[in-house]
C-alpha cells in the first residue's frame, strides 16, 4: 500500500475554449485530511470529477490509492467514497432504499448492507426517518444521507466537494462534527469548499486554488504567517476622533493603519504587550476606545493577499465551466 | 485502512444485468412511490381511446365496413385499438427521457459513476423498468377497449404474442428516450424533446387512419414506419381489422420487420447512450 492516497501531477482540464485546469499538482498522505479551497469557478470540482474517474484530464495523470484514474478506473471506483455538491441520492426511496441500492451497486453481501445502513443511519441521527422517502428530508438530512451513501462500503479515501454549501449554521457544525468523526477513523479526506472557516476547521493542509492553479499550499497557521503577523484592530466612539486615535495607533503598529468607518486596524509585532502600549498611546490623546482587539489573520486576509479579491466573489461567468451544460467534450 | 468488505465476483456481462436488475428493481419501487404520475399516465391513453372511439369513430371508413353507420364506428373502433395500444407504448420513451435527465440534474448519475459498478447497468435497468411500467398500462388500456367494444379474436397465444411484441417495441424505444435525455441540457428541456418526435412517428402510421387514406408521397414513409409494421401485426395477432395495405415490403412481413427494428434500435441506441453515459457528468 502506498503511502500516499491521492497523487496529481500537472493536471489540466480544458472545456472547449475554456481551461478549467491550468497544471494542478496536489498530494493527500494516507490518513491526511487536505481542503481544496477557492472562489467559485476556481476549479475544485473538475479536480474532484478527475480524481474520483468522472472526467478524463486533458493532459496530466492522477493516481488514487496507487491506481491510476484514466488507466484503472474501476480499482480506484472500489476505494473511493464521493460526496457531491449536491444530495445525490434517489430522493423518492426512502433512506434505507438508498442505502440497500448502493451497497448493492457496490456488490456487498445483501447481510452486511443491512447491517451497515442501520449503523450509519444511527450514527448519522437518521433512524427516525429512515423509512420515509428523502424527499421529506431537510437539506442537511440529506447530505447526511448522501455522505451515509459514499460510506457504505467503507472507503479508505473520501472525496468531498462542497460538503456543506447551502446549509444553515446548525447542520454545518454537525457537519463538521460527521466529517471529523470519519477522520478520527482513519479515513483520507480530501474535501472542497469555499468557505475559509470550514478548511481551517476541518483540514490539516489547505491548497488554495484560483483560476485552475494551486497558488498557495500549507498549514492554515503557515498560510497566515505568510501574510504576516498579528493585527491590531480598535474601534472609536467618537467619528470626530478618528485621526487622534491613528496617531496614537501609529506609535506603536509596524505599518500603515487602516480606517474602516470607526475601525482602525493595523499591523504589529511583539505579542500581547503591545496592547498595553496602544492602550496607554490612545490614553495620552484622550480617545474613547469601545473595542481593541489583537488578532492572527483569517484565511479571509490570506486569500485577499494572495489573489486581490475575496474568497467569495465570484470568477467571471467564463471561467465556470460547470455552468456551460454538462461537461462534456 | 482498506475496505475490509469483501465484495462479491462475477464476469462483466452477469454484472451488467445483476446492477441492472438492482437499478430496475429501484425504479419500480420509485414508481409505486409516485401513483399520481402512474395514474396521469394510464388516463391520457385512455381519453385517447374514448376521443377516438366516439369523436373519429364515425368519420374513418375501414375496409370491410358494414353498410350501418353502427357496424362502421364497431369496426373503427377494433381497428383503433391495436393504434392506441402502439401509440401508447412508443410514449414510453418520453418517460425514459425525462429520468435521465432528472437523474443527471440531481447528481445521481456523478454517484452511480463513481461506484464500483457495471458501466451498462444503469441505463440498462432504466429502460426496462420504463418498459415493464407499460404491462400495466397495457391492462388498462385492454380493459377500457373491452368496455367500448373491442374483441380479441386471434386466439390467446396469439394475443399473448402480440402483448410481446408490443412490449419489445416499448423496450426498443426506452433506449432511443434515454439517449435523448442523456443529451438535453436540464428537465425542462428533456420533457419537451423526449415528446416532440413522438407525434411524427406515432401519427405517420395506420394507428388511426388507414394509409390508403394518406397523399401518395406519404405512404412509403408511413410503411416503413416501424410503427405502421407493429400496429399491422398487433392486428393481424389479435384479429382486429387490419383495411386494405399497399404493397410494401414491411407491410407484407409486418412481425418480422417489427422485430428487426426494433432489434436494430436497441443495438444503435444502446451503444450510443451507454458512451455517451460513461462520459456525462451531472447539470
Amino acid at each position: 500500500m502506498t503511502d500516499e492516497a491521492v497523487v496529481a501531477v500537472g493536471l489540466v482540464k480544458e472545456f472547449g475554449s475554456v481551461k478549467a485546469l491550468g497544471g494542478i499538482d496536489l498530494t493527500v498522505k494516507r490518513g491526511q485530511v487536505v481542503g481544496l479551497l477557492g472562489p467559485n469557478g476556481a476549479g475544485k470540482t473538475t479536480v474532484v470529477r478527475i480524481l474520483s474517474t468522472l472526467l478524463m484530464p486533458t493532459s496530466g495523470y492522477a493516481k488514487v490509492a496507487g491506481f491510476d484514474v484514466v488507466k484503472n478506473p474501476a480499482e480506484v471506483r472500489r476505494e473511493i467514497g464521493l460526496t457531491g455538491q449536491y444530495a445525490a441520492v434517489n430522493e423518492y426511496l426512502t433512506g434505507r432504499e438508498n442505502l440497500t441500492m448502493f451497497g448493492a451497486l457496490y456488490h456487498l453481501p445483501a447481510k452486511y448492507v443491512r447491517e451497515k445502513s442501520a449503523e450509519l443511519l444511527e450514527s448519522f441521527d437518521l433512524t427516525d426517518a429512515a423509512d420515509r422517502p428523502a424527499k421529506t428530508y431537510s437539506g442537511g438530512m440529506r447530505r447526511r444521507l448522501d455522505l451515509a451513501s459514499s460510506l457504505i462500503a467503507q472507503p479508505s479515501i473520501l472525496f468531498l466537494d462542497e460538503p456543506t454549501t447551502g446549509l444553515d449554521p446548525r447542520s454545518r457544525l454537525g457537519m463538521w462534527d460527521v466529517i471529523n468523526g470519519l477522520v478520527a477513523d482513519g479515513t483520507t479526506v480530501l474535501l472542497t469548499t469555499q468557505y475559509l472557516e470550514e478548511a481551517d476547521q476541518l483540514a490539516d493542509e489547505i491548497v488554495v486554488i484560483d483560476h485552475g492553479r494551486v497558488i498557495a499550499q500549507g498549514t492554515a497557521e503557515t498560510l497566515k504567517d505568510q501574510i504576516g503577523g498579528d493585527r491590531i484592530e480598535i474601534s472609536v466612539i467618537d467619528p470626530t476622533r478618528v485621526n487622534d486615535a491613528v496617531n496614537a495607533i501609529k506609535t506603536v503598529s509596524s505599518g500603515e493603519p487602516v480606517v474602516e468607518d470607526l475601525t482602525i486596524s493595523a499591523p504589529v509585532s511583539g505579542g500581547s504587550t503591545v496592547l498595553v502600549s496602544a492602550i496607554r498611546a490612545l490614553d495620552v490623546q484622550g480617545v474613547e476606545v469601545g473595542d481593541i482587539l489583537l488578532r492572527r489573520p483569517t484565511l479571509d486576509d490570506v486569500f485577499l493577499s494572495l489573489t486581490g479579491h475575496a474568497a467569495e466573489e465570484d470568477a467571471a461567468p467564463s471561467d465556470e465551466p460547470k455552468k456551460r451544460g454538462k461537461g462534456r467534450k | 485502512m482498506t475496505a475490509s468488505v469483501q465484495t462479491r465476483k462475477r464476469p462483466l456481462l452477469g454484472w451488467n444485468i445483476s446492477d441492472g436488475v438492482v437499478v430496475s428493481r429501484f425504479s419500480l419501487v420509485q414508481t409505486l412511490r409516485v401513483p399520481e404520475l402512474m395514474f396521469f399516465s394510464l388516463v391520457q391513453p385512455v381519453i385517447f381511446v374514448l376521443l377516438f372511439a366516439y369523436v373519429f369513430g364515425g368519420a374513418i371508413p375501414i375496409a370491410g365496413t358494414g353498410t350501418s353507420a353502427e357496424d362502421a364506428a364497431n369496426i373503427y373502433r377494433n381497428y383503433l385499438m391495436p393504434g392506441i395500444f402502439g401509440q401508447t407504448v412508443a410514449f414510453a420513451a418520453a418517460a425514459s427521457t425525462v429520468g435521465m435527465a432528472e437523474a443527471m440534474s440531481t447528481g445521481l448519475i456523478d454517484r452511480f459513476r463513481s461506484l464500483p459498478m457495471a458501466s451498462g447497468a444503469v441505463l440498462i435497468g432504466r429502460t426496462f423498468a420504463d418498459a415493464a411500467r407499460q404491462i400495466l398500462v397495457l391492462l388498462v388500456l385492454s380493459i377500457t377497449g373491452f368496455l367500448v367494444g373491442w374483441r380479441i379474436t386471434g386466439g390467446i397465444w396469439n394475443a399473448i404474442c402480440a402483448y410481446l411484441l408490443l412490449l419489445l417495441f416499448a423496450y426498443s424505444v426506452t433506449w432511443v428516450g434515454a439517449s435523448i435525455g442523456l443529451a438535453m441540457p436540464n428537465v425542462e428541456t428533456a420533457s419537451t424533446a423526449g415528446l416532440v418526435w413522438l407525434f411524427p412517428l406515432t401519427f405517420l402510421s395506420n394507428a388511426f387512419v388507414p394509409l390508403s387514406s394518406m397523399p401518395s408521397w406519404l405512404q412509403p414513409i408511413a410503411a416503413y414506419n416501424p410503427v405502421s409494421t407493429l400496429v399491422l401485426a398487433t392486428r393481424e395477432l389479435f384479429g382486429n381489422p387490419t383495411g386494405i395495405q399497399p404493397d410494401y415490403w414491411p407491410l407484407n412481413h409486418p412481425t418480422l420487420y417489427t422485430i428487426g427494428s426494433c432489434a436494430l434500435v436497441i443495438a444503435i441506441f444502446a451503444t450510443l447512450s451507454i458512451r455517451k453515459y460513461t462520459k456525462t457528468t451531472a447539470k
